[in-house]
């Protein structure tokens, strides 16, 4: 019997690392042909997808890090995109509500200075957004590192389970939401209201002007996060970091230092993230929660902390959701079930997703 | 579980004054401020300061179910449900559609509707009360079948995994309640869903009640007595071998699979418990409510409160879970009361609210409950009525004994908390 066993925990071991290279390699050649395929007959519903998946990859790089050097779910991940659009709104146009729902702007915003709304080029927007960018990436960084302190490192202290991280995070998801509906109501806003332009690609694509910004500024955001990470000494620390904390700290990482990087990066990448989405759809407070599954779906997709795999999970994610919906495999209203169904099969398949290290 | 740092392993380090005195505190000032307020606004009327705390306690009581059945979920079995929601809503769904009648016009549209076939019982006039246990136990029944279903592949995901499953099937759930307009009417839900026992009992003295003052109180009674009932099966299933089983899981899962304990039976178990005592809640709420509307059932409304409740209360408290849905709800339910003090109409001592508060008091609330959480998990983990040390029924019978018999020994004295 003993030997019997015995062979078959040896036949076990052998063929469980076959059947994982198996899914993996079946999970790529499915997204491969899926992909082909919605170029091929989905074109506009592709590069809609293509934008929508380079937004998700910033919120999920950002989601990526923190889950991994953090080991916490960040439920305030999505809100916290919704209150960076709301940021760079307020900065942009210095709008408020008034004492009942009517709007207040105040007297001076970012779009006073000279010809900050000017459309650069054929976007809807001039310089004076690319500030309030910057400003709002400024803010959720200083946001960040000061729920970390206030927060999140008292309970690290105490040594906490994921759990309790986990509710406080939501708590602070539902705070954020509150707050943006304490200061700017729950009717939708725009950066600029009105029609846009739109540019004609090859294929008969028609896309919307701001759609080039969109990809772009994510692209070379992500390239930036990608250099930080793999070239330079803090990206090291915190790969280091994520990989195994106790050996990061004995080698003379600083694990405060790590821990602010951290957030300070997340910060800026949920701000870019945010601003770009109210650039593509609208700022509204409740889209903030609705975020999170397709945000966790391309984190966990990609594997958890991995940089790489995020931006693959997202752009994974938001072209399923576009194509999806466009071929008429699901109506509009179950747009997000694509993620939901994706993130299930992920986690019974293949839980430590396409980047995911061993462990 | 780690301690509070307030308390010592050993129980040597007496507890802090105000420690003590919190629970008490919060529960006289949240009482008071109940009693007062609506007392103050209605010029000291005592019929409608008493229907006021009535519905209050009706809904108290509604929730307190919803908490115990999420505090079976993570207070003893530690299954991280992050979507209370799921289950809130097919129990008031499908405690509706069972004891509505059958949809009749093309505006309302639903499956089901049993309501006037269920009065074959000539017993008290039994479609006034048959379809309401058929409806209670029917939301029962289709919970647990759902969370058993669910607990296949979910529960064995880690935790931070199943939190954001459950999120994603309680947002499905939602969608296809609004989506598939046949269903549960769609994004108009359901109004006029009857009453259980709301004609009243026909005796030889006359009808026990006339609709609707007096009503309030038997649907209060009715929820009050399922609410007992639930308590005392909870408290005993959780102090039998059962619950011991389920706690052991929630502190350390291979200890007790290496004990010889089946842990994904045993969690599938608790969940699926957990799940029918949410889905009686639901059907509960649908009843007393008389409407369910697809607003209700929101992540945070759904979910979220819930566990405000249950983390104020402290989990693994069945006690604590009734306490902190009378605390969240109470904190909640005044707020609605300070929008009554307007500029214009100030409350004693010219106690006003501004208009720029008034118009966004709903928004106030919520960021207040969302701090609340995040201060309570920073400041008091253990909630406001911590867990209790419990071995079993046989152990406390016996320790009880003991007492009686002479001075408690020493271990009697040890720390509440395991």
């Amino acid at each position: 019997m003993a030997t019997i066993e015995a062979a078959y925990d040896r036949l076990r071991d052998r063929i469980r690392p076959l059947g994982d290279q198996l899914v993996l390699v079946a999970l790529w050649l499915f997204f491969l042909v899926f992909g082909t395929w919605a170029i091929l007959t989905q074109t506009d519903a592709f590069a809609v997808g293509v934008v929508t998946g380079s937004i998700l990859a910033l919120g999920a790089i950002g989601l990526t890090l923190i889950y991994g050097v953090l080991k916490f779910a960040h439920f305030a991940h999505g809100d916290s995109m919704m209150l960076a659009g709301y940021v760079a709104f307020f900065a942009l146009t210095g709008t408020v509500v008034g004492e009942r729902t009517d709007t207040q702007p105040l007297p001076w915003s970012l779009s006073d200075l000279p010809g900050a709304t000017d459309s650069i080029l054929d976007f809807s927007f001039g310089y004076g957004l690319l500030i309030a960018m910057a400003v709002a990436a400024v803010v959720m960084a200083l946001v960040f590192t000061g729920l970390d302190r206030l927060v999140y490192r008292p309970l690290r202290r105490r040594g906490s389970g994921i759990v309790i991280f986990a509710m406080a995070s939501l708590g602070i998801a539902i705070a954020m939401r509150s707050l943006m509906l304490i200061f700017w109501a729950s009717s939708p806003r725009f950066y600029k209201p009105g029609p846009r332009h739109t540019t004609d690609l090859p294929f008969d694509v028609r896309v919307v002007t701001d759609q080039f910004f969109i990809f772009f500024a994510a692209i070379l955001l992500a390239l930036l996060i990608y250099l930080l990470l793999f070239r330079t000494k803090l990206g090291k620390a915190m790969r280091a970091f994520a990989d195994n904390p106790d050996l990061a700290q004995v080698s003379g990482i600083n694990t405060d230092q790590i821990v602010t990087w951290t957030w300070i990066i997340g910060g800026a990448l949920v701000a870019v993230a945010g601003v770009l989405l109210a650039l593509q759809s609208q700022l509204k407070p409740e889209l903030g929660f609705v975020l999170l599954l397709p945000l966790f779906a391309a984190t966990i997709l990609g594997g958890i902390g991995s940089p790489q795999g995020a931006f693959v999970g997202g752009m994974i994610i938001g072209i399923s959701q576009e194509v999806a919906v466009t071929f008429g495999f699901i109506s509009p209203g179950y747009k997000f079930s694509v993620a939901f169904v994706i993130l299930i099969f992920i986690l019974l398949l293949r839980p430590r997703g396409l980047f995911g290290a061993k462990t | 579980m780690k301690l509070p740092a307030v308390m010592s392993a050993d129980g040597a380090r007496p507890r802090l004054r105000w420690e003590q005195l919190l629970t008490p505190l919060t529960f006289l000032a949240i009482t008071a401020a109940l009693v007062l307020m609506p007392a103050e606004r209605s010029g000291w009327n005592f019929d409608r300061t008493i229907s006021f705390l009535t519905v209050f306690a009706t809904f108290v009581a509604i929730y307190a179910l919803l908490t115990l059945g999420l505090n079976v979920q993570w207070g003893y079995t530690g299954v991280f449900n992050f979507g209370v929601m799921a289950f809130f809503l097919v129990g008031a769904n499908v405690a509706a559609i069972i004891a509505k009648p059958p949809a009749t016009t093309e505006f309302v549209e639903y499956v089901g509707g049993f309501g006037d076939k269920l009065d074959f019982i000539p017993v008290l006039g039994s479609e006034q009360w048959l379809p309401f246990l058929v409806g209670v136990l029917g939301a029962a029944v289709f919970c647990g079948v759902l969370a058993f279903l669910l607990s296949i592949p979910a529960l064995r995901l880690r935790e931070d995994y199943l939190a954001i499953a459950t999120i994603g099937i309680a947002e499905l759930l939602r969608r296809v309640t609004i989506e598939e307009r046949g269903l549960v009417n769609g994004t108009r839900g359901l109004p006029g869903i009857p009453r259980p026992l709301s004609d009243g009992i026909p005796t030889q003295w006359g009808r026990l009640w006339d609709e609707p003052d007096e009503y309030k109180f038997v649907i209060l009674l009715i929820a009050s007595v399922v609410l007992i009932l639930v308590f005392i099966a909870v408290e005993r299933g959780i102090r039998s071998p059962w619950g011991r089983v389920l706690r052991a899981l929630r502190e350390d899962e291979l200890a007790t699979a290496a004990s010889g304990k089946n842990v994904f039976g045993f969690k599938s178990q608790g969940f699926v418990l957990g799940a029918m005592i949410i889905g009686v809640g639901g059907a509960i709420y649908a009843y007393a409510n008389s409407a369910i509307s697809p607003d209700t059932f929101t992540h945070f409304f759904g979910t979220f409160i819930f566990w405000a409740m249950l983390m104020v209360g402290g989990s693994g408290n069945n006690k604590g879970a009734i306490m902190g849905a009378y605390v969240v709800w109470g904190l909640w339910t005044i707020t609605l009361q300070l929008q009554g003090y307007t500029p214009a109409h100030p409350g004693p001592l010219g106690f006003a609210i501004p208009d720029a508060v008034q118009s966004r008091i709903f928004f106030i609330r919520d960021f207040l409950l969302g701090a609340l959480i995040v201060v309570v998990l920073l400041l008091r983990p253990q909630g406001l009525v911590p867990e209790e040390r419990r071995v079993s029924i046989w152990v406390e019978r016996h320790a009880r004994r003991l007492r009686r018999r002479g001075p408690a020994p020493a271990e009697q004295a040890g720390s509440p908390s395991d």
